[in-house]
């Protein structure tokens, strides 16, 4: 579980740089003598974190619910169509057009048909969160799976793979870092399909508890925003965990660039 | 013996061989790899004209050429991976009307080994697609690591060998499915002159002679006249092979690095680099 291991120095950076925002923030709050109306401190947000916990984190679930839902089926249709777009041209250019006309919809005016239409249950927010996470996957997956080398291709060919073992045992596992990639993006706005979903129409979740909170109660908001947060860097971090298992037979970290400016 | 174009038949010495198997006679029996009249177009450019090729079983034949000549298109027509525009390509025991994909080992100057798989997974990846068990597979990888002195690394990652070790693999890899034919493309081409000269030694005592066909492309005039019984050179602009030159080392026996340097390979050398040149000026 090498890809577990992790040092001090991998972490003070990053502590050190949050709490620097939030002694910032937190002085100028003060300093400036802003009402908490038009800007809480963190201490404030802080302090509404403590003294509902279990409000914030009720609506949590339902929102996270939403985003795992919408992003497995995301997934899954990401799977389908790109295969699809990488097997047949008729496919590619049947679909592609459909798929990126999909991403000019202004989901937010969309997102009220979808209640008329799906009703105000989960799934109407499930769809929105499907609507803005299929395409970095798809894309993504269409970009890893034809990266493949094509004289790696024909030496396949001449041990007599068939067309499926070639996708199989060559592109999927070629396409995977992309595919990842792709992954980590939607697992960060799948947050914001869930709460524009919720915003529209429903009756849990911290959309909706954004939208019904008073706005002069700036510290509930911001404390769900400090909650979606979260929800968002644990999604990143899942699917970072899950890539490193899956590609931990690759020959990875020796070919990454990190640290290029540094001494 | 297929008839070759332009002047042929140069004879250095008594035929010895390089490798010490007996000389089979040609003549009485069908050559594993007969190519006759092969052309390929490209793009409505001629790349290879009119080539006649046979290699028998227990031969091994180089083809020399400059690069950009056909040498690896002619392999690629070989394998089965592009389809010739002319003439036709027989090899023993595959019927000419189906791919011959699958049924030809051919070994590319790149090792070409999936990253993400150990040596041992590697090695047997043309056993797996014609569906052969993990089990059954890996077993008979590790029958041939000793050999290629791949034992102690059946369980690394590509990336951890050196280039040398990769190739090993890679030729492993080609001749597991146990092919009558086998293709070589440059195989030592990316490696450095140490290891490369290792590894022709070591190939011809690995290769089971008496079995196979081989056909080697190169552009190292050496390792053809080390690895050959019969050089083939070919000119570029259209790709033709213009001469064949057995190969009949006396000093063959001595092995080693002293032989590129016997007065009889020395003398091989010249005239194959005079075919060569004399075939990269004349149309």
């Amino acid at each position: 579980m090498s890809y577990l291991r992790n040092s001090a120095a991998v972490w003070v950076p990053t502590v050190i740089a949050l709490a620097t925002l939030l002694v910032v923030w937190e002085v100028a709050v003060w300093g400036f003598g802003i009402e908490s109306w038009l800007l809480a401190p963190p201490s404030a947000v802080f302090g509404e974190l403590y003294d509902s916990p279990g409000l914030l984190v009720g609506h949590a679930g339902t929102t996270l619910t939403e985003i795992i839902l919408g992003f497995a089926i995301s997934i899954s249709i990401g799977v389908v169509l790109a295969t699809g777009i990488v097997w047949s041209r008729v496919i590619e250019r049947s679909v592609f057009p459909i798929i990126i006309a999909s991403q000019t919809i202004p989901i937010f005016a969309l997102a009220p048909l979808l209640i008329i239409w799906i009703g105000t249950d989960i799934m109407s927010k499930v769809v929105v969160v499907v609507l803005f996470t299929f395409f970095p996957v798809v894309i993504s997956l269409v970009t890893g799976l034809r990266s493949v080398d094509s004289e790696m291709v024909d030496m396949l060919r001449t041990l007599g793979a068939t067309p499926y073992q070639t996708f199989s045992k060559l592109m999927v596992p070629t396409a995977l870092p992309n595919f990842f990639a792709g992954m980590k993006v939607a697992a960060v706005v799948s947050v914001i399909g869930a709460v524009i979903g919720e915003w529209v129409g429903a009756s849990a979740g911290l959309g909706w508890l954004m939208k019904v909170t008073p706005q002069y109660q700036t510290a509930r908001i911001f404390a769900a925003i400090v909650v979606l947060s979260v929800l968002a860097m644990g999604l990143f971090a899942a699917v970072v965990l899950w890539e490193k298992w899956a590609l931990r037979k690759y020959p990875a970290t020796a070919n990454q660039v990190t640290g290029l400016g540094e001494p | 013996m297929g008839s070759i174009s332009g002047w042929t038949g140069a004879v250095v010495g008594q035929r010895s061989g390089i490798s010490g198997v007996p000389d089979q006679p040609s003549a009485s029996q069908d050559p594993l790899l007969a190519v006759s009249g092969v052309g390929f177009q490209y793009e409505s450019i001629d790349v290879l004209e009119d080539i006649d090729l046979a290699v028998d079983r227990g031969e091994f034949v180089a083809l020399v050429g400059p690069s950009g000549c056909g040498k690896s298109t002619l392999l690629n027509l070989i394998s089965g991976v592009l389809a010739p525009s002319a003439g036709h390509i027989e090899v023993a025991g595959v019927n000419e009307l189906v791919s011959r994909l699958g049924h030809v080992s051919y070994m590319q100057q790149k090792d070409l080994l999936l990253p993400w798989r150990t040596v041992s997974e590697n090695g047997r990846l043309g056993l797996e697609l014609r569906g052969v068990g993990a089990t059954e597979s890996e077993a008979e990888v590790a029958h041939l690591a000793e050999s290629f002195g791949l034992a102690d690394v059946l369980g690394s990652m590509p990336w951890q060998l050196s280039g040398g070790m990769r190739q090993r693999v890679a030729l492993l890899r080609a001749l597991l499915p146990d092919n009558a034919v086998l293709l070589l493309d440059e195989p030592f081409g990316a490696l450095d002159a140490i290891t490369r000269s290792g590894l022709q030694q070591w190939l011809l005592n690995v290769l089971d002679r008496a079995e196979k066909a081989v056909l080697l492309v190169t552009h190292d005039v050496e390792e053809a006249i080390l690895l050959g019984d019969r050089v083939l050179v070919m000119a570029p602009d259209p790709g033709r092979i213009v001469a064949e030159v057995e190969i009949n080392l006396d000093s063959a026996a001595t092995n080693g690095p002293r032989i590129t340097t016997a007065r009889d390979f020395v003398e091989t050398k010249r005239q194959i680099l005079e075919l060569l040149s004399n075939g990269a000026v004349s149309p």
